[in-house]
């Protein structure tokens, strides 16, 4: 329906832009203002300012209204790119958030975590001469805009269906499909193992990069609509699958992640002060060990810490491991800089900031302190091979080349598998061999009828927008399931 | 919210509390646990399952005061509420009628060996309940274990009630003797469940303990509980808590229970000294072990 709706779409003739493409290619993109990185190495509170009102005007004008559109189908859930940035030139900042909402319901969330250099941005055409429109932080402005001025409006919902849908786990798949079906009139509970909701968005993904205060807006926002949460409940343990279809459930979407930290299986592993990313994560996120006068969870504090791994979640737990007061952080990743999976700009902000990046380097061996504590690793350094199966040129290790880094403190962070809980107290439900749960790319439903599934429990560790993008597909999958097959 | 219906004192820091949580205990089984916040500032902690009272949906847990929040526990007066309960957690006690088996419990142990025994006793077996404490006032829950067990030795370390000496005393004489167990069940502290282990291997007895690291989620996200069985790193959480006690390498468990020690000691010397804390004399009063001289 929405894809059809896009290409039918008339081009506006004339937008509130009057500038002359040659001017509004003259115009620098604009860059958001940031905390000195001499300071925030020391704090937990976000990194970018954001756009002020005028960087945003300024930034909007740059969009060429290419009739192309080539930008919508650079974002997963294809947002109308080109005229959310028209209702920002017109000023209606809220009309613009509103028209983002249309196809995904966390702007203020992806607007700061979207790897927008490989998706919208990328295939910007004013990036083809210059740089790329920053899309990215146009959405955060109006999504930030709309709500600190109070603008966020509860959508209509239709009148109640009848049909009520389980929704597991609360990460950015579960909490679309929850805000969509709701608005269909569906009776909506999500059901969260952790005491808080919001899934890596609240446990992984630290406070400097994006404020928690956000993710609990977006879940407030949700339960003001209606939708239930019971957190502290996990399923498959609590209730399996099959049980809350006897509880009255007409349909389940699965949403829970990839939960198991992968280790890397080499001598020393279980020493204390070496840490799986997800626990280090969520002491120091969820738990707020990062301030002990309020809360009381406990996290070791290195002085020299490496982080294994190169993605996303190394780069936000050596940022994390630097506030918490390192005087060296290491970032040791076995390839080289430009196969690393983190956004740039997170490598970048890692930079500034002074972490250190032991690259072309693998740890084969923790040494113990004597004590049970980890005081160093033994590493090898590793050289570019022929490209393997992922397309990445495998590293090889060079023989002899071992060497000792002193570190009190490691974080591993190479990847989650599936967490297991589900699929193995739901008969029927298909998974694949490496535990992911099989599910139908348009309709997300899987092997079950009634069971719906998307996010990182599909496709394994991927990025919030897809996840949202699958709760979208989803919900509208469900919808029809709930209208046409289940009868009332 | 959770509510807590009871909250009584019954031993020297040892305490036991009752929570209605009706869903949980329709599902939960022996073996399992759950994990509870007292406030929202409030750390994650692991509790055993000490008693399912499926009727009123009342779950017993029997906590000994050993830090902030086991401490922070006791203030909580009956009628008011904890924030959260989730569970039931890992995977419930293994089973089956092997004809006679034994139940071993050391201190703050004796309290989840209890419906343990009940389940044993449920599937049609001789049930065999040894528990052991410092002194009389340490044991506990005699009348519960009674009511279960075919024979039932309580053991102190100072002569004060029953045998004098350690469980595993009771249980290497009961084993020269010749009594055929089928199964064993040792939980208590790490050094207890060793030397148990340690002892049933020369017999060939089968012997689960049920491990105790620390934990944060309680579903297999964090690692942290990461325990090494036969050489092999296992979660607690999920592949556990109870692991065959002859595979388990408990220097390891024991290695990093200990390592937030020093921040653990200060949240609670911070806790003792605040004057606004509801805590009772007798928590006031705690020592750690190693602070006794
Ligand atoms: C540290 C880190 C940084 C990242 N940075 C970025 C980034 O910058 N940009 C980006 O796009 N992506 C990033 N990602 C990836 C992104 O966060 C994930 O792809 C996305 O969150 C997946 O969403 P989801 O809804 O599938 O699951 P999740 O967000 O993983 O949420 C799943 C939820 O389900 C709950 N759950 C699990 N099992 C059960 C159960 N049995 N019962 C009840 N609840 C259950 C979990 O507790 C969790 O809350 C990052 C990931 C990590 C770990
Ligand atoms: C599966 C499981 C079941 C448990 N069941 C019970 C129970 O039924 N009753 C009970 O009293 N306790 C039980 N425990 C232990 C209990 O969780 C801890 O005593 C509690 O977390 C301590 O919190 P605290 O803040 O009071 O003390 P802290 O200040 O955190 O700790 C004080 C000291 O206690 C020890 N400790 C801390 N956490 C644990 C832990 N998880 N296990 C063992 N020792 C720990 C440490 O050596 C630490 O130095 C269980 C633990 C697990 C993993
Ligand atoms: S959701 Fe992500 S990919 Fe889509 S437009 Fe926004 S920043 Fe770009
Ligand atoms: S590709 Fe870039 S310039 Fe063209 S419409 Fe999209 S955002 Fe505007
Ligand atoms: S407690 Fe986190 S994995 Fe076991």
């Amino acid at each position: 329906m929405i894809d059809k709706e896009k290409k039918t779409k008339a081009k506006k003739p004339k937008g509130p832009n009057k500038l002359k493409p040659k001017d509004r290619m003259k115009i620098p993109r604009q860059d958001m203002s940031a905390q000195d990185p001499k300071d925030r190495a020391h704090n937990f509170n976000e990194v970018p300012f954001g756009f002020t009102e005028e960087q945003a005007l300024k930034e909007a004008a740059r969009c060429l209204e290419c009739p192309k559109e080539p930008c919508i189908k650079g974002c997963p859930v294809e947002i109308d790119i080109p005229e959310f940035i028209r209702l920002i030139i017109s000023k209606d900042y809220a009309a613009s958030a509103r028209k983002i909402k249309e196809t995904n319901s966390l702007p203020a969330v992806c607007g700061r975590v979207c790897p927008q250099e490989e998706q919208c941005e990328a295939v910007c055409i004013t990036g083809k001469k210059g740089k790329p429109v920053a899309i990215g932080h146009l959405e955060r402005f109006v999504a930030d805009y709309e709500r600190e001025n109070n603008l966020v409006e509860l959508p209509e919902i239709a009148p109640p269906t009848g049909r009520k849908v389980a929704i597991v786990g609360s990460g950015p798949a579960g909490l679309t499909v929850a805000g969509d079906l709701i608005k269909f009139g569906h009776s909506v509970t999500i059901f969260e193992a952790l005491h808080k909701p919001g899934g890596v968005l609240v446990y992984g993904i630290p406070e400097f990069r994006l404020p928690k205060s956000i993710v609990q807006a977006e879940c407030d926002f949700l339960a003001d609509m209606g939708v239930e949460f019971q957190n502290s409940t996990v399923i498959g343990k609590m209730d399996t699958i099959d049980e809350l279809f006897e509880m009255g459930y007409d349909a389940v979407f699965i949403g829970t992640g990839a939960g198991l930290p992968n280790f890397m299986g080499i001598p020393g592993e279980n020493l204390i002060a070496i840490y799986s990313a997800n626990e280090y994560l969520t002491r120091s996120n969820l738990m707020r060990a990062f301030d002990p006068d309020d809360y009381d969870t406990p996290i070791i504090r290195g002085k020299n810490i490496a982080v294994l791994g190169g993605g996303n979640t190394a780069m936000d737990a050596v940022r994390t491991g630097l506030r918490l007061g390192a005087d060296n952080a290491y970032i040791v990743y076995r390839r080289s800089r430009i196969e690393m999976p983190a956004r740039i700009e997170e490598v970048h902000h890692a930079e500034e900031e002074g972490i250190q990046f032991h690259l072309l380097c693998n740890p084969i061996r923790f040494i113990d302190d004597g004590k049970g504590w980890v005081k160093g690793m033994e590493c090898l350094k590793m050289e570019l091979g022929e490209p393997d199966a992922s397309g990445r040129r495998r590293p090889v290790p060079i023989e002899g080349s071992n060497f000792t880094l002193d570190v009190d403190l490691v974080v591993v962070a190479i990847g989650n598998s599936s967490n297991p809980l589900i699929p193995q107290t739901t008969p029927g439900l298909d998974c694949n061999k490496w535990g992911n749960i099989i599910a139908d790319d348009n309709s997300l439903l899987t092997s079950r009828k009634g069971v719906y599934a998307g996010g990182d429990i599909v496709t394994g560790g991927a990025t919030v927008i897809l996840a949202a993008g699958a709760g979208k597909k989803a919900a509208r999958a469900m919808h029809k399931y709930l209208m046409e097959e289940v009868k009332k | 919210m959770i509510k807590v219906i009871e909250n009584l004192q019954i031993g020297p820091m040892v305490w036991k509390m009752l929570v209605e949580v009706p869903r949980l205990v329709a599902k939960a089984k022996a073996g399992q646990f759950v994990i509870l916040r007292v406030n929202d500032k409030g750390e994650r902690i692991p509790m055993s399952i000490a008693g399912l009272d499926k009727d009123k949906g009342l779950l017993t847990i029997i906590y000994q005061v050993v830090g902030k929040t086991t401490a922070l526990m006791t203030t909580v007066q009956p009628g008011e509420e904890i924030s959260d309960c989730v569970g039931p957690l890992g995977l419930p006690s293994h089973v089956e009628k092997w004809g006679t088996a034994c139940v071993v419990g050391g201190g703050i142990g004796i309290a989840p060996v209890y419906p343990i025994a009940q389940a044993y006793k449920e599937a049609g077996n001789k049930v065999i309940t040894i528990v052991g404490a410092r002194n009389k006032g340490l044991l506990f829950y005699e009348d519960e274990h009674k009511s279960v067990a075919d024979d039932y030795y309580p053991c102190t370390d100072d002569g004060s009630y029953g045998h004098h000496g350690f469980v595993s005393d009771v249980l290497k004489k009961l084993l020269d003797d010749g009594e055929k167990i089928g199964m064993i069940m040792a939980i208590g502290p790490v050094p207890m469940m060793k030397v148990v282990a340690n002892l049933t291997k020369d017999y060939n007895v089968p012997t689960w303990v049920s491990l105790n690291p620390l934990m944060i989620d309680g579903t297999g996200m964090c690692g942290g509980c990461r325990v090494s069985i036969g050489g092999e790193t296992k979660f607690a959480c999920v592949d556990g808590p109870d692991f065959d006690g002859h595979m388990v390498d408990f220097d390891l468990l024991t290695s990093r229970l200990g390592a937030y020690k020093n921040q653990e000691r200060k949240a609670m010397k911070k806790l003792l000294e605040d004057p606004k804390c509801r805590l009772t004399k007798a928590v006031k009063e705690f020592k750690y072990p190693d602070e006794k001289a």
